[in-house]
């Protein structure tokens, strides 16, 4: 028995594909069937262009293909993208991070960047309009009907104006921007409020937590990075909170922090590899995720707090090497 | 258990480590079995840290278990102190047939000279031995000369001479018993405790007479309630209240040396410190055993408890094998036959020795013979980065950063993650979801700045030696300019006579034949022809030097990398 490795990288991606299920449902429930199709997608063109780059690169293909690296990429891109969106968009921002993102850097374990965050930060550069068309959260659509739209960009002659709406960190940002109380956007837009944070995005955000405390309890991460991460944006929002602003409960079961502090941030190859290091690192991207979310020009920040600490990983490492057994 | 109050639980811990399936219990269904005497015996003369011992028997001659076959005789014994080395006797009677070169399963050399005994069978002791029957009445140099002269070495697998390890060069207080015993499969020493616990104690009372000191913590893994219960037994019977057992949490390497004694007493050894330095002194349990023996019974160290087990035998043991029995001998009695889909290891899973084949001869520090199927190779993928290794690392290290930058030779970060601290106990390369062989990497880069270290030392050297030439040479043409200056003024003088002047003059003459006269003298004892013996002495000092200067240097650069 002592024959069988006990840990693998396989496992590992394996044990974070299974922590996404239960969010990935709760998305399904709020969002319909686009979020599945997405993915789908995703994945599909993320094991294409490996195999492709793998092969260019002279590198055996299957173990590289098995260790689910590229896969898990690809999900948490299609993740990160709205329910609807055409088939060349998801196929475009996992290219890029396959591509771009991952092998031009040398492959699995030599990426600077968090590859798909750098495929999230693409799409949202370039594509504006298609990553801001979000789903009322009601599941109104049927699996044709988005079927339809992932492969022509079009819902069958309804107006998708009338389906979809801003997310709900958009609308209280642009709102608050307008000088608008939290109380008076409430009462304007009631279908994006749940119980205590946006709807839909409060039970998607609960699920992945759920998965997040299984891969804790798995040693699949470590709990540095979840924990720093939203002691950061507690802390950020309770200094900020004001009658313009949401509450703390309403950051922390927003938008993707969740998926962020338990899938995204807690990628081992880009982020802080030290104990303090990694407490730094999470640190930093829940207040660059803060800063951006309310003062910056894009809804949610998250995306782009993770480059910014990415890049500062290799400093942050150097400074805090643990003392060795015995050095004073 | 807890009925006993000197049985205590441990006062810290270190971090890291791994719980590790046992497989304990197949080796510990039955008793210490004697091993049978094999035809042959390949006794290596290294088994120990130090220098090979000496034959002092030749082929053809008849000899007696326990007799001494190889030593280093020394004159005085102050010089006795300071040779690392051990005495090495033979395990049975019989007759040398052969003193040639064999591999060994060791991190000491990887062959040496050995002295292969054809056994007659008799098993017929020598006739001078001398038991002790009032030990704690000797005084501690008579002690320690028993213990020298019994070639005792460190059981627990240095193999670093115990007489050496009794000296009182700082003070201590305290000695530390490793029974610890932590690496998954051995269980030799559990069984010897559990059989022996009286004459462990026994043991240990005289080391702690020879070092002068009290004090007694025996760490031993919670896994083992039997050994536990036995030395609690042995000590309530001799109402001993030195001595402690202290129970420690079986994990991973809970016996390392240094992770032992934080756990046992809350210190941590600083890097490039002994246990010494801060009045420990640590002793395997075997060792102690060992030393009860050769003072207790008069007999030298010639047989060890050695457990056989793993897959693919019949049955697994522990078993009182003589030094020099092959390692396939003892296979075959627990009913193993070998085969290419196995590998035999001495020592443990975590870090034993990977052997090609079982035609080793056991030597003293073979705790445990090993077969395991072999693992098919997974191919390592690149570091991810995780951090597991971290995270398991009793040395407090970055395993991932190191192995980064032995990657990309850059040895002066290297020492910077200190990797000098690593004990190559494997819990990374053991929890890597890459199956990345991290402590091959460490080992290669301490051999890599090692020889780096070398390289700089000898080249300085070079460069010392040169400048010193090229200064005599100046020195020498400066000198010679100058008698000639000194001869010419002489001559020219010479023409205007006057006597007062030539009795200065041949003063100063005289003077200058005198020192020219000595200078030739001491110039000359360098250049006089030096017999084999004396060029052969002025190397051994010149390599002396080289080292001393070596070690120096090597502490230096270290010192110098703790501080910046």
């Amino acid at each position: 028995m002592d024959n069988i490795a006990p840990n693998s990288v396989t496992r590992m991606m394996l044990n974070v594909l299974y922590a996404l299920i239960p969010g990935i449902i709760a998305y399904v429930i709020f969002f319909g069937w686009g979020i599945v199709l997405n993915i789908f997608v995703a994945v599909v063109t993320a094991i294409v262009t490996e195999a492709f780059m793998l092969k260019l690169r002279n590198r055996p293909i299957k173990p590289f293909i098995m260790d689910g690296s590229a896969v898990v990429t690809a999900i948490l891109l299609a993740l990160a993208l709205p329910s609807l969106a055409p088939w060349w968009l998801t196929f475009i921002g996992v290219s890029f991070a396959i591509i771009i993102g991952k092998h031009l850097y040398g492959g699995l374990g030599y990426n600077p960047f968090n590859p798909a965050m750098i495929g999230y930060a693409l799409l949202l550069i370039s594509f504006p309009l298609e990553m801001t068309i979000w789903l009322q959260p009601d599941n109104s659509l049927s699996f044709a009907q988005n079927l339809n739209y992932v492969l022509h960009s079009n819902l069958n002659n309804i107006d998708i104006d009338t389906m979809t709406m801003a997310t709900t960190l958009d609308t209280v940002k642009t709102q608050s921007g307008l000088g608008q109380s939290i109380t008076q956007i409430q009462s304007n837009y009631p279908v994006i409020f749940g119980q205590f944070a946006g709807k839909g995005w409060e039970w998607i955000n609960l699920m992945f937590l759920l998965g997040g405390l299984w891969l804790l309890y798995r040693r699949v991460i470590s709990w540095q990075i979840p924990t720093a991460f939203l002691i950061s944006i507690a802390t950020m929002s309770l200094i900020f909170y004001s009658s313009t602003d949401t509450s703390p409960i309403y950051h922390l079961f927003g938008g993707a922090t969740m998926l962020c502090a338990f899938f995204i941030a807690t990628d081992p190859v880009t982020a802080s590899t030290t104990p303090n290091g990694r407490l730094i690192y999470a640190a930093g991207i829940g207040i660059f995720a803060y800063i951006i979310r309310m003062w910056g020009g894009y809804p949610d920040g998250i995306a782009f707090g993770v480059l910014l600490m990415n890049m500062a990983a290799p400093t942050i490492d150097y400074y805090t090497r643990p003392k060795a057994f015995g050095e004073s | 258990m807890s009925s006993y109050n000197f049985i205590q639980k441990a006062v810290s811990h270190f971090n890291g480590g791994l719980k590790l399936a046992g497989h304990k219990e197949q080796s510990m269904q039955s008793g210490i079995e004697a091993a049978l005497i094999p035809e042959e015996l390949i006794v290596p003369l290294q088994q120990h840290i130090g220098k090979a011992a000496k034959p002092i028997v030749n082929v053809g001659d008849k000899v007696l278990k326990g007799q001494c076959i190889a030593k280093i005789e020394t004159d005085s014994n102050s010089e006795e102190i300071s040779v690392v080395t051990a005495n090495i006797h033979a395990p049975s009677s019989g007759e040398i047939i052969a003193i040639e070169m064999h591999p060994l399963p060791s991190a000491i050399t990887q062959s040496t000279k050995c002295i292969v005994i054809k056994t007659d069978g008799q098993d017929l002791w020598v006739d001078n031995l001398s038991p002790v029957s009032n030990p704690l009445e000797l005084n501690k140099e008579e002690l320690k000369n028993i213990i020298h002269k019994a070639g005792i070495v460190g059981l627990g697998g240095a193999g670093f001479p115990t007489h050496l390890k009794l000296v009182q060069e700082k003070p201590l207080d305290t000695l530390i018993i490793n029974a610890a015993e932590c690496e998954p499969y051995i269980t030799c020493d559990a069984i010897l405790i559990k059989e022996q616990a009286a004459k462990i104690i026994q043991g240990i009372q005289f080391i702690l007479h020879a070092l002068n000191i009290q004090k007694c913590l025996i760490g031993i893994e919670d896994n083992k309630p039997e050994a536990i219960n036995a030395l609690a037994s042995a000590l309530q019977n001799k109402a001993v209240d030195n001595i402690q057992i202290i129970q420690v949490p079986t994990r991973y390497p809970a016996g390392g040396e240094k992770q032992l004694i934080k756990t046992l007493t809350g210190k941590e050894i600083a890097i490039h410190s002994i246990p010494r330095d801060i009045g420990l002194v640590c002793h395997n349990v075997a060792t102690a055993y060992a030393v009860a023996v050769a003072i207790l019974e008069g007999k030298p160290l010639i047989e060890r408890v050695v457990t056989v087990t793993g897959d693919n035998l019949k049955r697994s043991t522990n078993m009182q094998v003589l030094v020099g029995t092959s390692m396939s001998t003892i296979l075959n009695a627990c009913g193993y036959k070998e085969s290419t889909t196995d590998e035999i290891i001495m020592g443990g899973p975590m870090m034993g020795f990977h052997l090609d084949s079982s035609d080793y001869p056991v030597i003293k520090t073979t705790n445990c013979v090993l077969v395991k199927n072999k693992k098919s190779k997974v191919e390592p993928l690149p570091c991810i980065r995780c951090g597991e290794c971290a995270r398991v690392c009793p040395a407090n290290l970055l395993p991932q950063q190191l192995y980064w930058y032995v990657r990309a030779k850059d040895f002066d970060r290297v020492q910077d993650y200190q990797v000098f601290s690593c004990i190559e106990c494997g819990c990374c390369d053991y929890v890597c979801p890459s199956h990345i062989p991290l402590v091959q990497f460490y080992r290669h880069a301490k051999t890599e700045i090692w020889t780096k270290e070398d390289e700089k030392i000898k080249s300085d050297h070079a460069r010392q030696r040169h400048e010193n030439r090229q200064f005599r040479l100046e020195r020498k043409k400066k000198e010679d300019a100058e008698r000639k200056a000194k001869k010419k003024a002489l001559l020219q003088k010479k023409q205007g006579i006057d006597t007062s002047e030539q009795d200065s003059k041949k003063s100063a003459i005289e003077e200058a034949l005198n020192r020219v006269k000595a200078k030739q003298t001491t110039v000359a004892k360098n250049t006089t022809n030096l017999t084999e013996e004396q060029q052969r002495q002025i190397r051994e000092v010149d390599r002396r030097r080289e080292d001393k200067i070596r070690q120096e240097k090597v502490l230096n650069k270290k010192e110098d990398n703790d501080n910046g």
